[in-house]
């Protein structure tokens, strides 16, 4: 049966909408990228002249540099005992009924909906009590008590989609709890644990509105850094940086899609 | 003296191995309100097949994951080759297991997978390579050691699975419903593999199963499970031709229920009136039943035979339709006197269809000594 003038046209608008909505949601990354490009030392847009000298002067600002190395320690740091103290947490919570199960459990989720300039201002307040407010260890607590929730997630969800009998099959031929967890769980749940780790380093690095309390000058993390930097300056620089992270975040997002199975891990991969 | 050596042997040595590798003695298992398992029972002899049979929710599955030690009993006790398992964890039972879903490390080759077992408990490589090589040959996977669970068939991976448990020589191999994922072909030539291999190992072997032609093909003897108790337990043979109940009766292959009443006892028969016929069954289940009591008595399809319905018969019927079975024919026949189903009889060859067309009406006798008869 042929299509009514209508329906085409309903499919037509349907259509056109899904364009806009996507093209409004690249919309921001697209104007940074094309204003990076700008030769001029305003942030006009859009540009006249083409030139990369914004990338070079962004890498070699020493405010930059700094940022971009305090945000590796602190990243590895958090994001690593974070993965550690939440794939135990995710593991009891999994396999272990116990008492105040659904408090500990609301507890450990609840920096999702705790605002994170709350969160940053009680480390301050904290920091300062005990005269810690300049240290890597604030930071740190800090990013590790944000990015907990999600890598507690990423691993409850992988420890959830792990079938049981694997583990059984393991004791049944003799394999004694903690070679089974060794051998068999760790294994299986691998690309949980370093896509939760992933997911938490990229949170933690981008990290802004908790680090602007907690971090101090010799500690400011690159999101801190490039906040300062705006405040004083309007070049394109900022605009450079922004695409360089766009582009080494999406390399790793591709990187653990196409390896570790993220997709799977978050849940939204279809059967292949 | 000689006596008092024989009783010994007898309690000790054999009696232990021959009436017992697998026991369990009033074992009870609850989840929270409910009963998985109420006071069962059962002793397994060495070499035994014994398949546990019945409707999903019986506790079948939940007596397997005892025995396996996946599960621990609320009560009762369980014992594999004559020793007490309540508190041994699984990886100290010696058994061998294989799951519904094969359950293959995904992250291991084919030999990996089978090698696990001798892996864990410090089998030396040379010697491990060896035993891996046999039990690939005995499951006819040789030369499949570096593939990936996944680049196996459904047969293949069953077999890979059949070989890591069998390469431990287990004391007990439990299988849950390994069958249930395969096309019905290669479901039943592996089922074939699967008995022969399990004889030519002579190992203790518990098979669960909601497939009762499996159960009956496969097992040396079976026990039919139904809310976690065993309504009866005995060879295929016995069960199939004995049902001690309706529930077992009903289970079991296919069973028509006709209408009679208990007319009077002759040893150990009972006699069943039905309309002018009179028919012998086992009077056991009837010891309590008072005479002309209503009855209904189980006939398999194969023991009813279709006649002209002039003929003086047990009861009378319309045919509803043939369904051609290629060795057989099934005719289904509506019969209001008798029965509330419709009737189903299986009879050879497939004269039955054009003699009879659908709608006619037939004459049904029983043919054989071999119903059962339950109040």
């Amino acid at each position: 049966m042929p299509r009514s003038t209508y329906q085409r046209l309903l499919g037509f608008i349907g259509k056109l909408v899904v364009v806009l909505i996507l093209g409004f949601l690249v919309l921001p990354a697209a104007v940074v990228t094309i204003a990076a490009f700008n030769d001029k030392a305003i942030l006009s847009f859009p540009p006249q002249a083409w030139s990369m000298r914004w990338f070079a002067k962004a890498i070699a600002y020493q405010d930059f540099r700094d940022g971009f190395r305090n945000g590796l320690i602190v990243t590895a740091w958090s994001s690593t005992v974070a993965l550690a103290v939440g794939a135990m947490f995710a593991f009891a919570l999994n396999r272990y009924r116990f008492r105040f199960k659904r408090v500990i459990e609301g507890v450990l989720l609840s920096p999702l909906v705790i605002p994170h300039f709350t969160v940053g201002l009680g480390f301050l307040i904290l920091a300062a009590q005990i005269g810690w407010n300049r240290s890597y260890t604030v930071v740190i607590a800090c990013h590790i008590v944000l990015v907990l929730p999600f890598v507690l997630r990423s691993v409850y969800v992988s420890l959830r989609n792990l079938d049981q009998s694997y583990e059984r099959a393991a004791a049944s031929l003799g394999a004694s709890p903690l070679r089974v967890m060794v051998t068999i769980t760790l294994p299986l749940l691998l690309p949980g644990l370093v896509s939760g780790w992933l997911f938490a380093a990229m949170l933690s690095f981008n990290e802004f509105t908790a680090s602007l309390f907690v971090t101090a000058q010799r500690t400011q993390t690159l999101p801190v850094a490039m906040y300062n930097y705006v405040r004083e300056f309007a070049d394109p620089s900022m605009a450079a940086l922004s695409v360089m992270y766009i582009a080494a975040t999406a390399a790793l997002i591709i990187f653990a899609n196409a390896y570790l199975g993220l997709g799977k891990v978050l849940n939204i991969e279809q059967t292949r | 003296m000689n006596k008092l050596a024989d009783q010994d042997a007898r309690t000790q040595g054999p009696a232990a191995d021959q009436d017992g590798a697998v026991r369990f003695n009033a074992v009870t298992k609850r989840f929270g309100e409910t009963t998985a398992l109420d006071g069962v029972s059962m002793s397994i002899r060495q070499g035994e097949f014994m398949t546990l049979l019945g409707p999903s929710g019986c506790g079948k599955t939940t007596l397997l994951n005892l025995a396996a030690g996946f599960l621990s009993p609320d009560g009762g006790e369980i014992l594999i080759g004559g020793e007490r398992m309540n508190d041994v964890p699984t990886y100290k039972r010696e058994i061998g297991m294989m799951f519904q879903n094969y359950a293959l490390f995904p992250h291991m080759n084919v030999a990996g997978n089978v090698a696990y077992g001798l892996k864990v408990r410090g089998v030396a490589k040379q010697e491990r390579d060896r035993r891996v090589e046999a039990v690939l040959g005995l499951v006819r996977l040789a030369g499949f050691e570096d593939r990936t669970p996944r680049q196996l068939s459904g047969g293949q991976q069953q077999r890979v699975a059949l070989a890591r448990a069998l390469v431990i020589n287990p004391t007990v191999l439990l299988l849950d419903e390994p069958f249930s994922a395969l096309d019905k072909n290669l479901r039943a030539s592996m089922q074939v593999e699967l008995r022969e291999i399990q004889r030519k190992l002579n190992v203790t072997t518990i098979f669960v199963t909601h497939d009762q032609s499996e159960a009956l093909s496969l097992s040396d003897r079976l026990a039919v499970m139904s809310e976690g108790r065993i309504r009866q337990l005995g060879t295929p043979q016995q069960i199939y031709r004995q049902p001690c109940d309706r529930f077992v009766a009903s289970f079991i292959g296919d069973a028509n229920v006709l209408r009679g009443r208990l007319e009077g006892v002759e040893g150990a028969s009972a006699i069943i009136a039905i309309g002018p016929v009179r028919v012998k069954v086992p009077c056991g289940p009837l010891a309590d039943v008072a005479r002309s009591a209503a009855v209904d008595l189980f006939v398999r399809p194969e023991h009813l035979a279709l006649s002209e319905a002039t003929e003086a018969c047990a009861t009378h019927g319309t045919i509803v339709a043939h369904v051609y079975q290629g060795g057989y024919v099934d005719t289904y026949i509506e019969c209001g006197e008798a029965s509330r189903d419709r009737l189903l009889v299986r009879s050879g060859g497939h004269e039955a269809m054009t003699r009879w067309p659908t709608g006619a009406r037939v004459g049904i006798s029983v043919t054989s000594g071999e119903a059962v008869a339950f109040v």
